[in-house]
């Protein structure tokens, strides 16, 4: 399947759902719409598409002005050997995308570094809590409003002289 | 000894010699100066020679407590545990930019210098710090060994 073909059958597949094309270093790029994010997902774990690898999912927070939050999905098809990165924008007052891990067992994991470090909700995940900061941790450190260098240490520090 | 019968020292001397000379070493090693601890502690450099060869996997065994790299605030309370299950007298270096200062790191995760959890003796800067300062950070560390007051930490330290 070449490139123009694989773009032109994305379109055909997901329809309306795709909002640009883009690509970055000859890989495709992907922009969907936030609230089929889930179908597009699906749509391209099936076949012809075959999407078999959910390689990670990042966040990225657009502070200045935007007020959102792009999640970025990075896909490979094992049996087709290419990648394909799906980005979705949700509103940073209330960010919430729906869960993939229905389709990839790994995007709980994922899923779950996204809402720890951005406070991104999934809806539809099956264990939604903090992944990499420990209990009591309050806020998102990669936010950009999260206070620059705080620190919150679980046990008492002593100060530097 | 032939020609001599007897040797006279003090108490103090002797045991700092004798204690300098048999470091059990707990290595706490988090990063990548792990991989110049290594270096330090197997055969080109061999930490060996200076009596500190006999790694401890125990902190209850262990008297030098080698803290190598990135402490992070999850990881804190973990280290004062390991601090706190090593018998007296115990003896603390700080191994890299990291473990002396934070290093690079200065956020939401990593603790600006172990010093801020327990006590340190010796810090070892760089980033990593070359086997040849490993050494001469252990060096010192037995030259304040050999003089200080017997029991000075029970006094000193909570």
């Amino acid at each position: 399947m070449g490139k123009e073909a694989l773009i032109e059958d994305i379109r055909t597949k997901l329809g309306r759902a795709v909002e640009a094309v883009s690509d970055s270093f000859g890989d495709t790029v992907l922009t969907v719409r936030s609230d089929s994010l889930r179908s597009a997902l699906a749509g391209l774990r099936e076949r012809p598409f075959d999407y078999a690898v959910l390689l990670d999912i990042t966040c990225v927070d657009f502070a200045a002005g935007e007020g959102r939050f792009e999640l970025v999905y990075h896909l490979y098809s094992l049996s087709r050997n290419v990648r394909l990165r799906l980005k979705t924008s949700v509103p940073a007052s209330d960010p919430a995308a729906a869960s993939a891990s229905g389709l990839w067992k790994n995007a709980g994991w994922l899923e779950r570094e996204v809402f720890d470090m951005f406070g991104v909700r999934f809806p539809g995940h099956p264990d939604l809590k903090r992944i990499l900061t420990y209990e009591g941790f309050e806020g998102h450190p990669l936010r950009k409003s999260y206070p620059w260098r705080l620190a919150q240490p679980r046990i008492p520090l002593k100060d530097k002289l | 000894m032939s020609g001599f019968d007897f040797l006279t020292t003090r108490l103090e001397t002797a045991l700092g010699w004798g204690r300098k000379f048999s470091l059990f070493h707990y290595p706490f090693i988090t990063a990548c100066c792990g991989m110049e601890y290594m270096s330090a502690a197997c055969a080109h450099f061999d930490i060996d020679r200076f009596g500190a060869g006999l790694t401890r996997f125990s902190p209850r065994q262990a008297d030098l407590l080698l803290v190598v790299g990135t402490v992070t605030h999850k990881l804190a309370p973990v280290l004062k545990t390991v601090y706190d299950q090593m018998l007296e007298p115990k003896w603390v270096i700080a191994f890299g930019a990291c473990a002396v200062s934070g290093g690079i790191y200065q956020n939401y995760a990593v603790v600006q210098g172990i010093d801020r959890i327990i006590p340190v003796d010796v810090y070892i800067p760089g980033c990593p710090p070359r086997p040849e300062t490993v050494l001469d950070g252990l060096m010192k560390l037995q030259d304040r060994i050999q003089h200080q007051k017997q029991d000075w930490r029970w006094g000193k330290k909570p």
